[in-house]
């Protein structure tokens, strides 16, 4: 991995980045992010990423929580989680992900445990397969940081 | 990164301007989108945090009002805040669209509003229009 060149894995990050707009995984908000990283904020991306995927899984387990209650039917407590986690996602570009949100709360707004349920499991599948591709990124820019022999400080992966 | 807002800042001392969101991935985004500007800020994690730090004497020329918050939502804060007589620059920022939702939270004394998420070019359009009317609140 140490023996790629600076500029291999640079065209890779570019290469992952450009299929994650392409399908639509993230949207123009993430270059948001990006142009708020410098050399005064060099890790400002995978911090505030690390935010969300923490905020994320207590949010997902906050609804799984819900749902899977016998007794659920609270309904607008599960608009609220999904309000803030849409307002998240939107937040990082993070577009699929905040997609789904937005059919998961027409579902709950209908009292459709089944379409919520159902809403659920694509939330939970295109969140996993967010953070994997993030991850994944964040990596390579590890990676590229010390090809580069830059001094930037190791991110500390937090999950 | 530097921005010109007609060639200059030129509004006396350093902008400063307060960030007032329960969520803590807009209070990063924002206090940095801020911070990259050059204008000094801080947060407040809901209205009346925001009430609590006015009321201590501080003044910003810019404060950034999410809508839904717990303990005090942005309408409360900016009603209150209007009622204390502070001037500043007040920009709502949600992720409601909906024409009544904005319209109720403009009614409570906002000068402008944003849909969430912010962008650069979104906060330099409120700056400009603090520029353009000099409202400034020292």
């Amino acid at each position: 991995m140490l023996g790629w060149g600076v500029d291999r894995l640079r065209a890779d990050m570019s290469r992952l980045l450009a299929i994650l707009f392409h399908q639509g995984v993230l949207d123009e908000q993430f270059l948001q992010l990006q142009q708020l990283q410098d050399e005064s904020s060099p890790n400002f991306v995978s911090e505030v990423v690390n935010i969300y995927f923490h905020e994320s899984e207590k949010l997902l387990r906050n609804l799984r929580g819900l749902l899977l209650d016998r007794e659920f039917s609270d309904y607008k407590k599960m608009g609220i989680h999904l309000n803030q986690f849409m307002g998240s996602s939107s937040s990082i570009g993070a577009n699929r992900v905040r997609n789904v949100c937005v059919a998961f709360r027409a579902a709950s707004e209908q009292n459709n445990r089944a379409g919520c349920l159902r809403a659920l499991e694509l939330l939970e599948h295109e969140y996993c397969y967010l953070k994997n591709k993030l991850h994944e990124l964040f990596q390579m820019e590890q990676q590229r940081v010390l090809a580069a022999g830059a001094r930037y400080p190791l991110q500390q992966q937090q999950h | 990164m530097t921005t010109h807002i007609n060639g200059s800042w030129e509004l006396g001392a350093k902008m400063t301007a307060l960030v007032v969101d329960d969520d803590s991935i807009n209070q990063t985004i924002h206090h940095r989108l801020l911070e990259q500007l050059g204008i000094e800020n801080q947060v407040a994690r809901n209205g009346k945090e925001a009430i609590d730090i006015h009321c201590s004497g501080k003044k910003f020329d810019l404060i950034l009002m999410d809508r839904d918050m717990p303990i005090m939502n942005g309408i409360e804060a900016t009603r209150k805040l209007r009622a204390m007589g502070i001037r500043s620059m007040i920009a709502g920022v949600s992720t409601r669209c909906v024409k009544q939702e904005i319209q109720e939270f403009m009614e409570a004394g906002l000068d402008d509003y944003q849909e969430k998420p912010l962008t650069s070019a979104k906060i330099i359009s409120i700056l400009r229009k603090i520029h353009h009317s000099g409202s400034i609140s020292y």
